[in-house]
């Protein structure tokens, strides 16, 4: 992270692009490849993130001057905690189809390392607003994520999108299963990787 | 001063300073040419379907490694018989009746994800036809099942398909198995021979160890692979096969049934994937052939062969290292 700070545009972008959190920084992977064997259910699993990222970030950031910080490491986990049962009993109340299928997924939230990662990192070192807009890039770099590699297991491995389906024959099976989640986000990470060294410059992604 | 320091003058140079004939395009081909005789017999029972099959496989894994290549700039090298072995491996592994598509996805996931993206022939983790053949199980189980009857006859368009000897063993038991091939001699004929249904070039298992016999007799492969993994398969199966309680199993079904021969002396022994140590490697074979026998006899599918071939890919590296040998005049370091 450069020490300059960066206006709110060049967060979200940043949290969408440049530390991306699965094709970048390499974190959170459990939930890529786990609920991305569909559209609906990555989506799904993409907006309950930016939801609580964003929550989660406004939330310490606010709370930055009173939390103690030798206790901040439970404070941070009771807030992420709150706002995932917000979103699980939203969903279980209003979506029960989707949640019926990745429903633990929502729950485990909670440990995602993202999240965390963010509440330590910046939302507890900077002002409520760009806090904000850190966690709202943060989330929709994951949701994007997400989408693209739902985007490909399901057209390969259902030959549909959103359970629509769109290609005729018989599909490539192993995609949904998780070893093609494994394939999948593999492969696209080294697509990104080699995007990003290929025309920005970069030096690719090394797990930081 | 001259001429004479010339003709004591000392070359000096790193090792090996003597080298052999065998080069990794000269190993390649061997292999292939000892292929040809299990081929040869799966045209005889198949008929045409096998030689396009094979050769759509041959053809498309080595356009993959060649495209891969020069779109990448770099050398092609296709010219040492690494992928027109990895194509021909994974069509002797493809039942005959496969639709066109899939020699060619098989084949493309063998030599691009599982050997060039990890860097080229000697850095890949598993065996390329392998993996090949594992995506395209798992991702069309139902096309990837369907045997035909071996026919004998060119020209056998109206193929009937059944279940390979070792799909009947699994599901309908030993009896049924005799009773279809008429009695128990000839029924060890017809698998020694080939006349079964099954993959390609699994079938004949004479055919195949006449291949085997060229590889040991020019010392490209060492026993220990392949005999170990015979052999621990023919133990289990006599220990565990058999309906009427411990060492009653008919070991001899177990090992010329399914792609055993095929799996032990061509696949399990790739350079690559196996462990270089003979300790290690008698390790790796007892390993497979462990497996092996616990997916026949206790696992979902009928035949392991791939999958444990596989899953010891997995464990070579530790093999190797938990066998290396001490080092000469090193002492033991004492605990305090």
């Amino acid at each position: 992270m450069s020490l300059k700070p960066k206006t709110n545009i060049e967060l979200i972008k940043n949290g969408m692009f440049g530390e991306n959190t699965i094709f970048r920084m390499a974190i959170s992977l459990c939930p890529s490849i786990a609920v991305t064997n569909g559209m609906k259910n990555g989506v799904a699993l993409g907006i309950s993130v930016v939801f609580v990222q964003t929550m989660v970030n406004v939330t310490i950031s606010a709370m930055r001057k009173f939390i103690n910080p030798k206790i901040r490491i439970p404070i941070f986990m009771l807030v992420i905690a709150g706002y995932v049962t917000i979103i699980d009993l939203l969903m279980a109340t209003y979506a029960r189809p989707i949640y019926k299928e990745i429903g633990l997924y929502i729950q485990i939230i909670v440990a995602f390392a993202s999240i965390f990662a963010r509440a330590e990192v910046f939302a507890s070192k900077n002002k409520v607003f760009s806090s904000m807009c850190d966690g709202l890039g943060m989330g929709i770099g994951f949701l994007l994520a997400m989408v693209v590699i739902s985007f490909f297991r399901e057209l390969l491995g259902k030959g549909a999108l959103f359970g629509y389906p769109i290609v005729s024959g018989s599909p490539l099976l192993i995609m949904i299963l998780p070893a093609g989640g494994f394939l999948a986000v593999g492969l696209l990470m080294g697509f990104f990787n080699w995007i990003d060294m290929r025309f920005f410059g970069g030096k690719g992604a090394s797990g930081v | 001063m001259t001429t004479e320091a010339k003709a004591h003058e000392l070359i000096v140079s790193v090792s090996p300073h003597v080298r052999g004939q065998e080069t990794v395009a000269r190993i390649m081909w061997t292999v292939n040419l000892s292929l040809l005789p299990a081929f040869i017999m799966s045209l005889y029972y198949f008929g045409p379907l096998a030689a396009f099959v094979t050769g759509l496989c041959i053809l498309s894994a080595v356009l993959a490694e060649h495209i891969y290549q020069t779109s990448l700039k770099k050398k092609s090298t296709i010219g040492d018989g690494s992928a027109f072995l990895t194509g021909f491996l994974l069509g002797l592994n493809l039942p005959p009746s496969v639709p066109f598509y899939i020699p060619i996805i098989g084949s493309v996931i063998a030599i691009v994800i599982t050997k060039l993206l990890f860097g080229g022939l000697g850095y890949n983790v598993f065996n390329p036809a392998l993996i090949g053949r594992a995506f395209l199980l798992i991702s069309f189980p139902k096309l990837m099942t369907v045997w035909s009857e071996p026919t004998a006859q060119f020209i056998a368009m109206d193929a009937k398909t059944t279940a390979t000897p070792l799909g009947i063993l699994k599901e309908e038991g030993l009896s049924k198995l005799i009773e279809i091939f008429g009695d128990k001699t000839d029924l060890y004929m017809s698998l020694l021979m080939g006349n079964r249904a099954g993959s390609l070039g699994e079938t004949s298992v004479i055919a195949l160890l006449i291949g085997a016999a060229l590889l040991l007799y020019r010392g490209y492969i060492t026993w220990h692979i392949p005999f170990s993994f015979v052999a621990t398969v023919g133990v289990m199966a006599w220990a565990f096969g058999g309906q009427g309680g411990l060492f009653t199993g008919d070991p001899l079904i177990h090992l010329l049934s399914g792609g055993l021969i095929l799996g032990a002396f061509f696949m399990a022994t790739d350079y690559v994937t196996c462990p270089s140590i003979r300790k290690g490697q008698i390790i790796f074979g007892i390993g497979c052939g462990a497996i092996t026998m616990m997916i026949r006899l206790k696992g979902g599918f009928p035949e392991g062969v791939m999958f444990a071939i596989l899953l010891m890919n997995c464990f070579a590296p530790l093999i190797d290292r938990g066998v290396k040998s001490k080092k000469f005049g090193a002492v033991k370091e004492q605990k305090k």
